[in-house]
C-alpha cells in the first residue's frame, strides 16, 4: 500500500517504529502532488525545499531519540488564508499578492512549530472563503478528485482534495458558514468546525469574524481528534477564545454510545435535499442506533431564515473586514494612480478583487447603512438569536442533533457559477450553526449512484468536540468506508 | 442684525491621548511614540495585517475609569467596542475601533460634568458622554497639506488610545470653552493619565451654531489654546454670513491653524457613513463596582477639593485657591515650600502665593514653560521670602532674583552676587562713604598731606560691606565728599 493511503496516526506508529522515514513521507506527498496536482489543482504554493529539510533534520533528531513534537513530520496542507511566517498568503485574491505574513497564527505555530507537523503547501480556496464550490479562486478552480468534472465544494475546496487524494495527510481549513464541512462531505472525508472560541483565530484572515472558526481536514476521526487536541485552547491574542479545558479527544473515541440521544430534525431532510442524501444519512442514523443510541424528534423552527440571516452578517462583517485591502502597507496596488486616494484606493479594489467577493462588500455595505442598519443587520442579529434558542431547545431533548451536511453530492463544475443564490442555498445545512456557534463534524457515510461520496453532519452542543467525535468515530467504524481510495486519476 | 453672546451655542468633542499608559489600546507596542524612528513602532495588530486581532489594554480600562470618576461620569458597567468604517491612509484597517452610543452601544461612561468660574460667576458645563478609542496614524506632510507633493505615512501613532470627551452643547462664548478645556486640562493631569503638555496629545473637534441656525463642526483644533482662537473667527464668520442676509448650512469645516482660518471640508449630504456596527473581536468588557471603588480609593486629591483645602489651611482666597491649583505640579510646589518652613504663618502663606501667582507665573508664561520644566525649588522661594523679611534684599531686589532663582541659582548665592551689583546704588556708597569719613577723622587729616591716604578709605568702605561696593566708584564719591569737605573746611 502507499504511504498516502494510510491514516496520519498509523504514518506516526510508522515513523516511531522506524518501518518508514520522515523524508520518505514527505517525498511521497510530493511525488502524489506531482502526479496528481495538474488535474486536482489543490495547492496553488508548494514549500517542497523547505518541508524535505525538515523532514531530513526530523530523521536525525528522531535517529537521535530526541523530540520532535507528537505529529513526528506529517505532511500538512494549510488553507490559504491561515498565516505561516515568510509564505505567502493571498486568500485567493490577487489583491493579496506577494504578501509574506510576517507571523505565525496561533495554530500554525503549535501545529507546525510545536508538534512536528510539516507544512508542504498552501492550497485553493475561494477568494477570502467566499464560495461554495472553489470556482471563485483567483487561481482558477479545484476539481474534485472523486469526479474532476465536478466541485470539491468549498471555500477549503483545495484542502479537502488535497486529503481525498492523498497529496496531504493532514489539513487545515476555516469555517464561516459550512467551508470546511461541504467539501469535507463532496470528497468524502472528515471535516470538523470546531465551537466558536474552542480555537483561536489568531492569523486566520477574516472574512466574518463572528462565524469564523478555524478546523481540520483528516481522512480519519481519529486524526482529527489528535489535531484538535493540539490547536485546541485559550489564546491570550484572541480574546474570543474560550478557557476551557481541552479534552483528551483520541482517548475519548472509543467509549460505547450507550443511551446518547440523537436528536433529527425534520427540517433538515427537507425538500432540498437530495433523496440519495437523505436515505444514506437515514441508514447511518439506524447503524448508530445499533450501537445503542436513541433518536428523538427535534424541531429547528426558524431553519427557513438561516440562510438569509447568515448572509446578511456575513457579508456585513466581510464589508468592513476587506476593507484593510488598499494596497497601501502590503499586497498589490494599481498601477494607475491618477486622481487622489480614493480613486487609487477604488481602482486597487475594483482591480484586485474578484467578482464574488465585491458583491458580498457592496452588499454587506448597503445592509449597514444609514437607514437600512436596523432593517437589516439588527434584524438579523435578532434571527440568529432565534436559531440559537431553536438549537438549545432541541439539546434540552437530545445529545447531539444529526443530519445531512450538504443537501446534494458534488455538482458540475460551473453549474451553478452564474446562480449566487442557488450557490448561497447550498449552505442551508451548515450555516445554522456557524449562526449559533456550535460544534459539528461531517464524515462520509456513503456514496450517490455517481459514485460520489455524502457527509454525515453531527452537531453537538458548545464545547462538546468529545462527544461529536466519539459519535463520528463510531459510525466511521462501524461503516468502514473510510478507507475507500478515490479512482485512479487522470 | 446684533447677536448676543448668550445665543452661540458650542458643543466640544475633545480626543486625549492616554500618554501615560506603557503601551497601546489594544497591542503591546510602546505608546511612547514621539521622537522615534517613522513605523518601528508598529506590530502585526497596530498596522492591521490580515489575521490579526485586538486585544485590550487592561491598564486602559483603569485610565478611564480615574477620568470618569473625576468628571464624576457614571461608569456603565459593562460596555463593548465598535467599528467606525471608513478609508484614509492613516486608518490602517478601514475601520478605527472606537464606541458608539446607539445603535444598542454603550459609551465607556455617560454624563459627568466640569464646573467653571469665568467673571465671578459659576457655571456647570454638563457632559454627555466619554469614550475609547483608537489613534489613527499619522500623516506627514512636507510644509501645508495642500501644498505637499506627498504624503507619508507613519504608523507609530496607529493604535495608541485615546479617551474621547463629548460635551453637551452648552457652552456660549469662546472664553467659556477656554475655562472648560482649562478645568479639563486640569483635572486630567491630577489623574496622572496622560501628560497634555505633549504635542499631539490633544485634538478637539467643535460645533458651532447660533441659535436658531445650523450648525458647522470644526474638525482638528490641535491644541487647548487653538480652540479659543477657532471659535472666535467661526463665530465671526457665521455672524457675517447671517449680517449679508445669506443662509448658513450645516456642514463640517477644518481649521487652518497657519491661516487662522476655518475652511470647508463638506457639506451635511456629504457627510460620510461611518456604518458603525459591533467589534466582534472583542468581548464585552465587564466592569464591577468592587474595581471601581478600588480605583476611587486610589484616585489622588481633584483640583476642586484642593482647592476648596487650600482657602481653609492657607487661608487663601478663592481666585488664588482656584488659579494655584489648576496645574498640579505648581500646588504641589505651592504645599512643599510652605510646609518646608514651619514658622511661616498665613502671612507667609499668602505671600508665598504671591510670588507664585505673580512673578513666577509671569516667568512662565513669557517663557512658555511649566513650574517642572524649570529648575527653582520649593525651598528657594522660603529662602526669598526669608531674605526680605530680615531685611537683606528689598523686595525689588528680589523681584530681579526670578529670572535667575528659574535656571537654580540658589538665592544666598543671589545676594552675594547682587551684594557687588550695589556699586550701581550711588546713594547706598554716598552713605556708607559718609559714616567712614566720619568715623576716621585721623585718616581724613593724613589725607589732607598724603593723597594716598584715600586708599586706607577706600578699605574702610569695602570692610563695611564686606567688599561688596565698586573700588572706582567708591573712590569718585569719597574723592568728592573729602574735596567738599576739605572745603567746607577751608571755609
Amino acid at each position: 500500500m502507499e504511504l498516502y493511503n494510510y491514516m496520519g496516526y498509523e504514518l506516526i506508529e510508522k515513523i516511531i517504529n522506524k518501518e518508514i522515514i520522515v523524508k520518505d513521507l514527505i517525498q511521497s506527498a510530493f511525488d502524489r502532488i506531482e502526479t496528481t496536482d495538474n488535474l486536482i489543482y489543490s495547492f496553488i504554493n508548494l514549500s517542497k525545499d523547505k518541508a524535505l529539510k525538515k523532514a531530513k533534520e526530523y530523521d536525525i533528531k528522531i535517529q537521535k531519540g530526541k523530540k520532535v513534537g507528537n505529529l513526528y513530520g506529517l505532511p500538512l496542507a494549510n488553507k490559504d488564508l491561515i498565516c505561516i511566517k515568510g509564505f505567502p498568503t493571498t486568500c485567493c485574491s490577487k489583491i493579496l499578492e506577494g504578501y509574506h505574513p510576517p507571523y505565525n497564527a496561533f495554530v500554525t505555530e503549535r501545529l507546525i512549530e510545536q508538534e512536528g507537523a510539516i507544512h508542504i503547501g498552501n492550497t485553493n480556496m475561494d477568494e477570502f472563503a467566499m464560495g461554495s464550490s472553489t470556482e471563485n479562486s483567483c487561481y482558477g478552480p479545484t476539481y474534485n478528485p472523486w469526479d474532476i468534472s465536478r466541485v470539491p465544494g468549498g471555500s477549503s475546496g483545495g484542502s479537502a482534495a488535497s486529503i481525498a487524494s492523498g497529496q496531504a495527510i493532514l489539513a487545515l481549513g476555516s469555517d464561516t458558514g459550512g467551508s470546511i464541512r461541504c467539501p469535507a462531505s463532496f470528497c468524502g472525508v472528515v471535516g470538523l468546525k470546531p465551537t466558536y472560541g474552542r480555537v483561536s483565530r489568531y492569523g486566520l484572515v477574516a472574512f466574518a469574524n463572528s462565524l469564523d472558526q478555524i478546523g481540520t481536514i483528516t481522512k480519519c476521526v481519529y486524526d482529527t481528534a489528535l489535531l484538535l487536541e493540539i490547536i485546541a485552547g485559550k489564546d491570550p491574542l484572541d480574546s474570543t477564545s474560550v478557557n476551557i479545558k481541552v479534552d483528551k479527544y483520541t482517548e475519548e473515541l472509543k467509549k460505547p454510545l450507550d443511551k446518547k440521544i440523537l436528536g433529527v430534525p425534520e427540517e433538515f431532510f427537507g425538500e432540498g435535499v437530495n433523496n440519495e442524501v437523505k436515505s444514506s444519512v437515514k441508514k447511518s442514523i439506524e447503524k448508530l442506533k445499533s450501537l445503542g443510541a436513541t433518536t428523538v424528534e427535534v424541531t429547528i423552527p426558524h431553519l427557513e431564515y438561516t440562510v438569509a440571516t447568515y448572509y446578511l452578517l456575513c457579508m456585513s462583517e466581510a464589508s468592513s473586514n476587506l476593507a484593510r485591502y488598499d494596497g497601501l502597507r502590503y499586497g498589490k496596488m494599481s498601477q494607475n494612480l491618477k486622481g487622489d486616494v480614493y480613486d487609487v484606493f477604488s481602482r486597487t479594489r475594483n482591480e484586485g478583487l474578484g467578482a464574488e467577493v465585491r458583491r458580498r462588500i457592496f452588499l454587506g455595505t448597503y445592509a449597514l447603512s444609514a437607514g437600512y442598519y436596523d432593517m437589516y443587520y439588527i434584524k438579523a442579529l435578532k434571527v440568529r438569536t432565534l436559531i440559537k434558542n431553536d438549537f438549545q431547545e432541541a439539546y434540552k431533548k437530545c445529545d447531539f442533533i444529526v443530519c445531512p451536511t450538504m443537501p446534494s453530492t458534488a455538482f458540475k463544475i460551473g453549474e451553478k457559477v452564474d446562480d449566487p443564490l442557488q450557490m448561497y442555498m447550498d449552505d442551508v445545512l451548515t450555516c445554522p450553526v456557524n449562526l449559533a456557534g456550535l460544534p459539528a463534524i461531517t464524515i462520509p457515510c456513503g456514496f450517490d449512484s455517481n459514485d460520489l461520496p455524502i457527509g454525515f453532519q453531527i452537531i453537538g452542543n458548545y464545547f462538546d468536540e468529545k462527544g461529536i467525535l466519539n459519535i463520528g468515530y463510531q459510525l466511521e467504524q462501524e461503516l468502514n468506508i473510510y478507507r475507500k481510495t478515490v479512482p485512479a486519476i487522470k | 442684525m446684533r447677536i448676543q453672546n448668550n445665543e452661540i451655542i458650542i458643543g466640544l468633542e475633545i480626543h486625549i491621548q492616554l500618554t501615560n499608559l506603557k503601551t497601546k489600546l489594544f497591542c503591546s507596542c510602546s505608546n511612547d511614540y514621539r521622537g522615534t524612528e517613522p513605523n518601528t513602532h508598529v506590530c502585526p495588530i497596530c498596522i492591521g495585517l490580515p489575521g490579526s486581532l485586538p486585544v485590550v489594554n487592561k491598564k486602559v480600562i483603569e485610565f478611564a475609569i480615574r477620568l470618569a470618576l473625576a468628571l464624576d461620569c457614571k461608569i456603565n458597567n459593562q460596555f463593548w467596542f465598535f467599528r467606525k468604517n471608513y478609508f484614509y491612509p492613516d486608518l490602517p484597517k478601514g475601520f478605527q475601533i472606537s464606541q458608539y452610543n446607539k445603535a444598542g452601544g454603550k459609551a465607556f461612561a455617560d454624563g459627568g460634568k466640569i464646573t467653571i468660574r469665568l467673571n465671578n460667576h459659576k457655571k456647570d458645563i454638563i457632559l454627555n458622554r466619554i469614550h475609547l478609542e483608537e489613534d489613527p496614524a499619522r500623516l506627514v506632510h512636507k510644509g501645508s497639506i495642500s501644498t505637499s507633493p506627498f504624503t507619508l505615512v507613519d504608523y507609530n501613532r496607529s493604535g495608541v488610545c485615546l479617551i474621547e470627551i463629548v460635551s453637551e452643547p452648552v457652552i456660549s462664548s469662546p472664553e467659556e470653552a477656554r475655562e472648560f478645556l482649562k478645568q479639563l486640562k486640569s483635572i486630567v493631569q491630577y489623574t496622572g493619565i496622560s501628560n497634555l503638555e505633549l504635542e499631539g496629545s490633544v485634538r478637539v473637534d467643535a460645533n458651532i451654531s447660533i441659535k436658531g441656525y445650523d450648525r458647522s463642526e470644526v474638525k482638528n483644533i490641535n491644541s487647548f489654546k487653538e480652540v479659543e482662537r477657532a471659535l472666535r473667527h467661526e463665530i465671526i464668520r457665521q455672524k457675517n454670513i447671517l449680517k449679508r442676509g445669506k443662509k448658513l448650512i450645516q456642514e463640517t469645516r477644518h481649521w487652518d491653524d497657519k491661516r487662522r482660518i476655518t475652511i470647508p471640508l463638506r457639506t451635511k449630504e456629504l457627510e460620510e457613513d461611518y456604518r458603525y456596527f459591533p467589534e466582534q473581536d472583542l468581548v464585552p468588557i465587564e466592569i464591577n463596582n468592587d474595581f471601581i471603588q478600588k480605583v476611587k480609593s486610589e484616585l489622588p486629591e481633584m483640583p476642586n477639593e484642593r482647592s476648596v483645602r487650600f482657602r481653609k489651611e492657607y487661608r487663601l482666597t478663592e481666585f488664588d485657591s482656584y488659579n494655584l491649583v489648576l496645574d498640579k505640579n505648581f500646588a504641589d510646589f505651592y504645599e512643599e515650600g510652605v510646609k518646608s518652613y514651619p514658622s511661616f504663618g498665613f502671612e507667609e502663606y499668602k505671600l508665598y502665593c504671591n510670588w507664585l501667582m505673580n512673578d513666577i507665573s509671569r516667568w512662565l508664561n513669557n517663557n512658555n514653560k511649566t513650574i517642572k520644566e524649570t529648575k527653582i525649588t520649593p525651598k528657594h522661594l522660603v529662602d526669598l521670602i526669608n531674605a526680605i523679611k530680615n531685611g537683606k534684599i528689598t523686595g525689588k531686589i528680589a523681584k530681579s532674583f526670578i529670572p535667575d532663582l528659574m535656571v537654580g541659582v540658589n538665592v544666598k548665592a543671589l545676594i552675594e552676587k547682587t551684594g557687588k551689583k550695589r556699586i550701581s546704588d550711588k546713594e547706598y556708597i554716598l552713605k556708607i562713604a559718609r559714616e567712614v569719613i566720619t568715623n576716621n577723622p585721623d585718616i581724613i587729616k593724613d589725607f589732607k598731606k598724603n593723597p594716598r591716604a584715600l586708599e586706607a578709605l577706600i578699605g574702610k568702605c569695602m570692610k563695611k560691606t564686606k567688599g561688596r561696593l565698586d573700588p572706582e566708584l567708591t573712590r569718585e564719591i569719597l574723592l568728592d565728599l573729602l574735596s567738599n569737605k576739605i572745603k567746607k573746611i577751608e571755609i
